[in-house]
């Protein structure tokens, strides 16, 4: 039993963490069609500059945490805002382009992250709660995972709010079921995709530093192991849709807990398998529009 | 007119393979973009490495610029060749049979085995299109990916790489002294690769696959099955990635877990676009002037030159893949015919676009 | 045949489109008026929704075109739309996932949207304010798709085939609609159905092959069975209704 609690958690942490990448991953697909292959690196850079900027206000405390994510999530959405009006406009429309340019920027700034911070994992202080754990009927569990799991709840009911309750939001909510319509109502589309990359930005930002407390260290390809379980959450999930990509992400991390423990470690094939599986019998995802 | 530009083309493109293959026998220094002169091994070492990568890109190019199939997958089938054989060659071990068979045989099964792969990944994956389908094959090859650095069984050797078993492997083919039969067998791979994809290109199953890519909505007009097309060149594309694959183990001498990984399918799809999407030889000139780049560049990294540098310009400068990347980023930016389309950008003087298609994007 | 009078509102000179590199209409050329219904008939698949996209610039499209002497042919969609051009397109397009309400909040762009407009040409809306549009039925979805249209105030309204595949009570509804829109702005409208067409319009622009093959009033052409038979492949225009 108390294993059985131990794996869902961890799961949800885990879970927590592949949905902060997916749920940018999958609103700029559904809203611009862009597959975004920089979304690993948004979140590395986030990762990094939120360290170095925590550790030097305050290693180890919470208050040097905090400094680091308020830094990580702004990092987050000024880069991605950034490589929306920089070099993803530029290519409007054209959405193989588009992807492309996002693979050149996701190999350039890994290698330009080795070049600065080296290949090895540099590993990170934190706030001594966050290494204790908590009895949870009988299992104990990192303090960590609750803060995850927090922090993405946080995340979820804040983009469900923003997209419920603002106009940019119906713009958003809008042009990903039609995009076409929306700027055949007068509305200049183009607009609001700066904003969805600076929001995936942020949370990818936020989801950053939130990973180099899970895993403890900092390094280079942070982002891109995540990056592949997130797209295979957006996948899974149906891509474009947020609630897809919460319930995927739960879903998908939980799976690969469980198959890790009882299954010989073999998690990440599960996932694939899982994947393939919802591939054959619903292509467009759980919860996805029609491809 | 076009026959005679074929010939022309035809005669060219044989004298190239003529130049190549006797390129062991003479002397030729290229001072910066070769490492020395042309008969060493090292610089055959490197050449046949670039030729096996041009065949890869070959392969690849065939997929995503003739029929418009995305696959971030195709490391997979790359490292089904290398490691199949590899490891093929280690389970038949100490065999009665002669090695000449054994080495065949292995080269057979690893093809069969490669086939089998690519028609399984195939078919589940075309269920999807687009967007879709890249992710799919993005997830095949991590599968794969995670599967050989797991290292199942002492299989596959793990972080450290697959170390030939030269037991069974033909003499010729073996140690530094031979590098020159290596190169042979890496041109002939490259060669053979080229004139399979001309084949299909000019099938009527290529002519269906390129007419799917602009509208596949036509083609079912028509009473044609794309799925079976693309399927079609989905499998020889792979197959032909294998055939690479080995070529590439014999080469090395083994097989690193790179080969199988995301980022190197992410590195043909630079390759193909440096070299132009739209041209076959293309991806040959894109494979070759990549390698080339990516060694020199290595080179260029460890120069004393940058290391004298200020930090600014010294970090970026001795990453070669942060150099490759943002050469990437411009080229799609402003150079949509990537390389060898530059002699058509200067004729017409304006962009074209050979293998645009809104079909894989929009799915 | 009566010239109407004041400048034209829209003025469409060469106008060509393509789709995916395709050809789908030629050297279209034709005026709409500053007041009533001007029809925009042909066959189906004779490019009457590609002209009107043209003009709105949703597909890649080259010509001379003109809203009231302003040339707009080189404009985004969306700032053609705000120069006072509402659509109604084909298939209604109303955003499933998103409430009635949404749909027309999403479409309001005049600091005072005209909701009691709307609200008393559409009173079933009233009711369905917070209901997905998705869940609607197809002349209530027409229905929203009229009013995210006429909730603003237009120069022009371009509607591409309002009453396909209503019930006849709905197409009436439709139809009545239009009427009073009509009284206030000009409204340049596809239509199959010949009996709605003969209601509203006052002049007709017939299509064929991708070109423009006649323009003049509505009566002249509809009460020719020869014209209509030639150009829509119609023996009788009760026949179509």
């Amino acid at each position: 039993m108390s294993t059985i609690v131990l794996l869902l958690i961890t799961g949800l942490g885990l879970g927590a963490l592949y949905f902060l990448v997916a749920s940018g991953l999958s609103l700029i697909y559904g809203l611009m069609g862009v597959l975004n292959f920089a979304h690993g690196s948004f979140l590395t850079i986030s990762a990094f500059l939120g360290w170095e900027v925590g550790r030097r206000v305050s290693d180890g405390t919470w208050w040097g945490l905090a400094i680091s994510a308020i830094v990580g999530i702004a990092v987050g959405a000024i880069v991605a805002a950034l490589t929306e009006y920089l070099l993803i406009r530029r290519l409007y429309e054209r959405h193989i382009e588009q992807a492309l340019v996002t693979v050149g920027l996701s190999l350039a700034t890994v290698a330009l992250f080795e070049g600065i911070w080296g290949t090895d994992p540099i590993y990170t202080a934190r706030p001594e709660w966050l290494t204790q754990t908590t009895e949870i009927l009988g299992a104990k569990i990192p303090n960590d995972r609750f803060l995850l799991i927090a922090c993405a709840v946080i995340v979820l009911g804040g983009i469900v709010l923003f997209l419920k309750r603002t106009r940019y939001g119906l713009i958003i909510r809008a042009g990903v079921e039609n995009r076409q319509m929306v700027t055949a109502l007068g509305i200049d589309v183009r607009r609001s995709f700066t904003l969805v990359f600076a929001i995936g930005g942020a949370a990818a930002g936020l989801g950053g530093v939130l990973a180099s407390v899970y895993y403890g260290y900092v390094s280079a390809h942070l982002g891109s192991v995540l990056l592949i379980f997130a797209f295979i959450v957006t996948v899974i999930g149906g891509l474009g849709s947020l609630t897809g990509a919460a319930v995927a992400s739960v879903l998908v991390a939980v799976l690969q807990q469980f198959a890790n423990y009882y299954l010989g470690g073999t998690g990440d094939l599960v996932v694939v398998v899982a994947l393939a599986a919802v591939l054959l019998i619903r292509p467009r995802g759980l919860m996805g529009k029609i491809a | 007119m076009t026959r005679n530009k074929t010939l022309w083309l035809a005669v060219g493109g044989v004298l190239l393979v003529v130049l190549l293959a006797v390129l062991p026998l003479l002397a030729i220094e290229i001072p910066g973009v070769l490492p020395g002169p042309t008969y060493t091994p090292g610089t055959l070492q490197l050449i046949a490495y670039a030729m096996l990568i041009a065949a890869l890109a070959l392969s690849y190019r065939m997929m995503f610029g003739l029929a418009g199939l995305l696959s971030f997958g195709h490391a997979l089938f790359f490292a089904a060749g290398a490691y199949g054989l590899g490891m093929t060659l280690d389970a038949f071990g100490p065999a009665e049979w002669p090695s000449e068979l054994i080495f065949l045989g292995s080269i057979v099964v690893t093809l069969a085995a490669g086939f089998v792969l690519a028609a399984t990944v195939g078919a589940l994956a075309l269920r999807v299109t687009g967007i879709s389908f890249a992710m799919v094959t993005l997830a095949f090859a991590q599968a794969g990916s995670v599967l050989i650095r797991r290292n199942p069984g002492g299989a596959t050797g793990g972080d450290e790489g697959l170390a030939l078993d030269i037991e069974h492997v033909p003499g010729a083919l073996v140690g530094v002294l031979n590098t020159r039969n290596l190169y042979w067998v890496a041109l002939g791979v490259l060669v053979f690769v080229y004139l399979v994809v001309l084949w299909v290109e000019q099938s009527r199953a290529g002519h269906v696959a390129a007419a799917t890519r602009e509208n596949e909505l036509r083609v079912r007009v028509l009473g044609l099955r794309p799925y079976n097309v693309k399927l079609l060149i989905f499998i020889v594309a792979s197959v032909l990635a294998a055939v690479a694959g080995m070529g590439y183990l014999l080469l090395q001498s083994g097989a690193a877990p790179r080969v199988a990984t995301a980022d190197f399918t992410l590195t043909l799809l630079v390759i193909v676009v440096l070299g132009g999407v739209g041209y076959r030889w293309g991806a040959i000139v894109g494979g070759i002037v990549y390698t080339l780049l990516d060694q020199r560049l290595t080179a260029l990294a460890g120069s004393e030159f940058i290391a004298g540098l200020p930090a600014v310009l010294r970090v970026p400068l001795s990453e070669p893949l942060f150099i490759l990347g943002t050469l990437f980023i411009l080229v799609v930016l402003f150079l949509p015919g990537g390389i060898a389309g530059i002699p058509q950008r200067i004729r017409s003087g304006r962009a074209s676009h050979p293998a645009e298609s809104e079909e894989v994007a929009d799915a | 045949m009566s010239e109407p009078a004041s400048e034209p509102i829209l003025v469409v000179d060469a106008l060509s489109g393509r789709i995916a590199g395709q050809q789908v209409i030629e050297d279209i050329a034709f005026e709409v008026p500053a007041t009533g219904v001007t029809a925009l008939l042909g066959r189906n698949g004779v490019g009457k929704t590609s002209t009107i996209k043209s003009i709105l610039g949703l597909i890649e499209r080259t010509g001379d075109v003109r809203l009231a002497g302003e040339r707009i042919d080189a404009l985004p969609t969306h700032r053609i739309v705000q120069r006072g051009v509402g659509y109604v397109p084909e298939d209604r397009e109303v955003f499933g996932q998103l409430t009635v309400a949404e749909n027309l909040r999403l479409a309001e762009r005049d600091a005072a949207p005209r909701r009691e407009l709307v609200e008393r040409l559409f009173p079933d809306l009233v009711a369905r304010r917070a209901q997905r549009a998705g869940t609607l039925s197809g002349g209530q979805q027409q229905m929203v798709s009229l009013a995210r249209a006429l909730v603003n105030e237009n120069r022009l309204l371009l509607v591409d085939e309002p009453t396909k595949g209503l019930a006849p009570r709905i197409v009436d509804e439709v139809a009545v609609a239009l009427a009073e829109a009509a009284q206030t702005v000009p409204i340049l409208l596809v239509e199959q159905n010949l009996r709605v067409v003969r209601r509203l319009a006052e002049r007709v622009v017939v299509l064929s092959g991708g070109r423009v093959v006649f323009t003049g009033t509505a009566v002249e052409f509809l009460d020719d069975e020869e014209l209509i038979h030639r150009h829509l492949g119609v023996h009788d225009a009760s026949e179509a209704a």
